[in-house]
């Protein structure tokens, strides 16, 4: 059977097509394994034992899995594991009872200046965050916060211009009739988005929180910003780029805290792929 | 429409009055749903964007209280060498990544379009890095470029090329900066390959008829249909490149060999301010040297660039959800 679909195949392609599926398929995997090579150098160079991370070598003459263990003493990994899952978690968690409402408000209710709000969430969106760093580090500071993860979560209680923009678009994919029908039968609004919309826009939830997620967890100008001077108060992303320079003789066991701090959003995308290319899709294509 | 419309008449023969008073709570509703987003806003954008505009024109050192100065901020960055500096970095990455960032991921993911099979492995595979922090990627390069005996030297040294010091280097430290960015695409390299995909086959076929071979057919067809999201793409990688701070840090901290990311400012711009990029030099001078006054000068000045970039981005958006609406 699968003799006669190839043979098939071969016929309906011909040489010249065969070549061109060759030629294109061998260029793809080699595109991949560009992108991952420099992983596969990390991970090789991570259970190297001291002395060899030193060298030209490219492959581990000793597997040293006791690396991703003794980082765990050469810093106080678990306190910025803390500190960097309470920002993330909170600030996702923030985000959601934040956004969905206001996403919803601009997606499925008709109000006068609805398009102007709009623009000022994307503006917002594109706003470097150098921009008002300094009154906002100001504010904080007079209410003796700086130092604290506060500054960094408490917006997300409020508003996240990414956030409502995505969800948005995922709110506005969801047939307006849905909503029309659900107020017929007499939902109030909040109804209407806690009945209908929230769980059809599941899908969108889960990729918004996602990104998120990630954002925060990725951050590095916020968390140098407020808590650079508390050493207690670092997450990850700050504690890695330390890392380096404290152990700048330590290659291995810099490289192992290199991938340690990228599992989490590798573990993720694993579970949640789908949400994550809708998501991606959803920021660029459907204006 | 005109169903939901009916039906509602139906259901609502709403005397003026109740009608009146349903309004009145649908604009409440409208109220409470956007109240923290408002709130939020005014807050966190709205209210220190105008603070920045108004700090840019005092001095003020965070302890004692600023002190106008009117325009002496802006006048001082003239004569500010850093100043420029920084401005030529950040226009190097505003080119060089803009260009490289579409090209590269429109290339690959044109590829990934043409794959019949693995489409999956391999669009995961060029995903995976972007999902890396910021300052995690940037120090996986940092290996991959360490000079003499990190992986690429050694792949160089088949090849009897002696690599340059890399991130050390103040010729190779953007060009090493620029390859990480490039290496985090994947997210443009998705919107990209779904904008592609997107395109009807119809299109291909008829251009086909026309006798175009692939590559016309890519440039007739593909490219004109997918260019709203090549706006975007544009449009994002110069914001990006504008607030490039992250990678320039990382790199230049980790370069110089300095324990203390946090407290010196010698390692910010390393090799020879060759990674000071615009936001990098702007917290340097707010957060460092705590002259909060020029660096609030310089922010308006990046608002005002970003600003500019984004109404451009805007307007792509309105323009696609029109078409979409008239579709």
């Amino acid at each position: 059977m699968i003799g006669v679909a190839r043979a098939r195949g071969w016929r309906a392609r011909g040489w010249k097509g065969t070549l061109d599926w060759v030629a294109v398929h061998s260029l793809g995997l080699a595109l991949g394994l560009m992108f991952a090579l420099p992983i596969v150098f990390v991970f090789l160079t991570a259970v190297m034992s001291d002395s060899q991370a030193f060298t030209k070598d490219l492959w581990p003459r000793e597997w040293h899995w006791g690396n991703f263990l003794e980082v765990f003493e050469q810093a106080p990994l678990v306190r910025y594991l803390g500190n960097s899952l309470l920002y993330s978690g909170l600030a996702t968690v923030g985000m959601l009872l934040s956004s969905i409402p206001a996403a919803y408000a601009l997606a499925k209710l008709r109000w006068r200046g609805r398009n102007v709000v709009f623009l000022l969430v994307v503006g917002a969106m594109m706003l470097p965050p150098q921009v008002v760093a300094v009154p906002l580090y100001d504010t904080w500071s007079s209410m003796g916060l700086t130092g604290t993860l506060w500054p960094l979560i408490v917006p997300y209680f409020l508003f996240d211009a990414f956030s409502i923009f995505l969800l948005r678009q995922f709110i506005l994919t969801i047939p307006q009739s849905y909503v029309d029908a659900a107020r017929v039968d007499g939902c109030t609004e909040f109804q209407a988005l806690t009945r209908i919309v929230v769980p059809m826009a599941r899908p969108g939830i889960a990729a918004t929180a996602l990104f998120c997620f990630l954002y925060t967890w990725n951050d590095y100008f916020g968390p140098l910003l407020y808590t650079s001077e508390k050493p207690d108060q670092w997450t990850l992303s700050l504690a890695l780029a330390s890392f380096k320079g404290m152990h700048h003789v330590q290659w291995n066991l810099a490289m192992a805290v290199t991938l340690l701090i990228m599992v989490p959003a590798v573990v993720l995308f694993v579970f949640a792929q789908r949400s994550f290319v809708r998501g991606i899709t959803f920021t660029g294509v459907k204006g | 429409m005109t169903a939901t419309l009916e039906r509602v008449d139906v259901v609502r023969p709403a005397p003026a009055k109740g009608r009146s008073r349903s309004r009145a709570r649908h604009r409440l509703t409208v109220l409470a749903f956007l109240t923290p987003a408002i709130l939020g806003f005014a807050l966190f954008f709205g209210y220190p964007l105008v603070a920045t505009i108004g700090f840019s024109f005092t001095k003020y050192d965070l302890i004692n209280p600023p002190e106008w100065i009117g325009w002496e901020n802006y006048a001082y960055m003239f004569s500010d060498k850093l100043f420029r500096v920084a401005v030529y970095n950040t226009l190097w990455f505003v080119v060089v990544l803009t260009v490289a960032r579409v090209v590269f991921a429109l290339g690959v993911a044109s590829v990934i379009a043409r794959l019949k099979s693995g489409v999956g492995l391999v669009r995961t595979l060029c995903y995976l890095p972007s999902l890396a922090p910021p300052v995690a990627a940037t120090l996986v390069f940092f290996l991959v470029m360490r000079p003499n005996d990190g992986p690429l030297d050694s792949l160089l040294g088949w090849f009897g090329i002696e690599g340059p010091l890399w991130f050390a280097d103040p010729v190779w430290a953007k060009p090493g900066i620029a390859a990480v960015m490039l290496w985090v695409s994947g997210d443009l390299m998705i919107i990209l390959l779904a904008a592609i995909l997107d395109v009807p086959q119809e299109q291909y076929e008829a251009a086909e008829l026309d006798g175009a071979g692939p590559v016309r057919r890519w440039w007739h067809v593909t490219l004109p249909t997918i260019s709203p999201v090549l706006t975007f793409g544009v449009v994002n990688s110069i914001i990006l490149a504008l607030q490039l701070f992250t990678q320039a840090v990382v790199a230049g901290s980790a370069a110089s060999g300095s324990a203390d990311v946090t407290g010196s400012t010698k390692v910010l711009g390393f090799p020879e301010n060759s990674t000071l990029t615009f936001p990098v030099w702007l917290y340097t001078q707010g957060f460092r040297y705590f002259d909060m006054g020029y660096a609030a000068a310089m922010a308006t000045v990046l608002f005002v660039v970003s600003f500019a970039a984004t109404v451009v981005l805007v307007q792509r958006i309105r323009r696609a959800s029109h078409q979409e609406d008239g579709a």
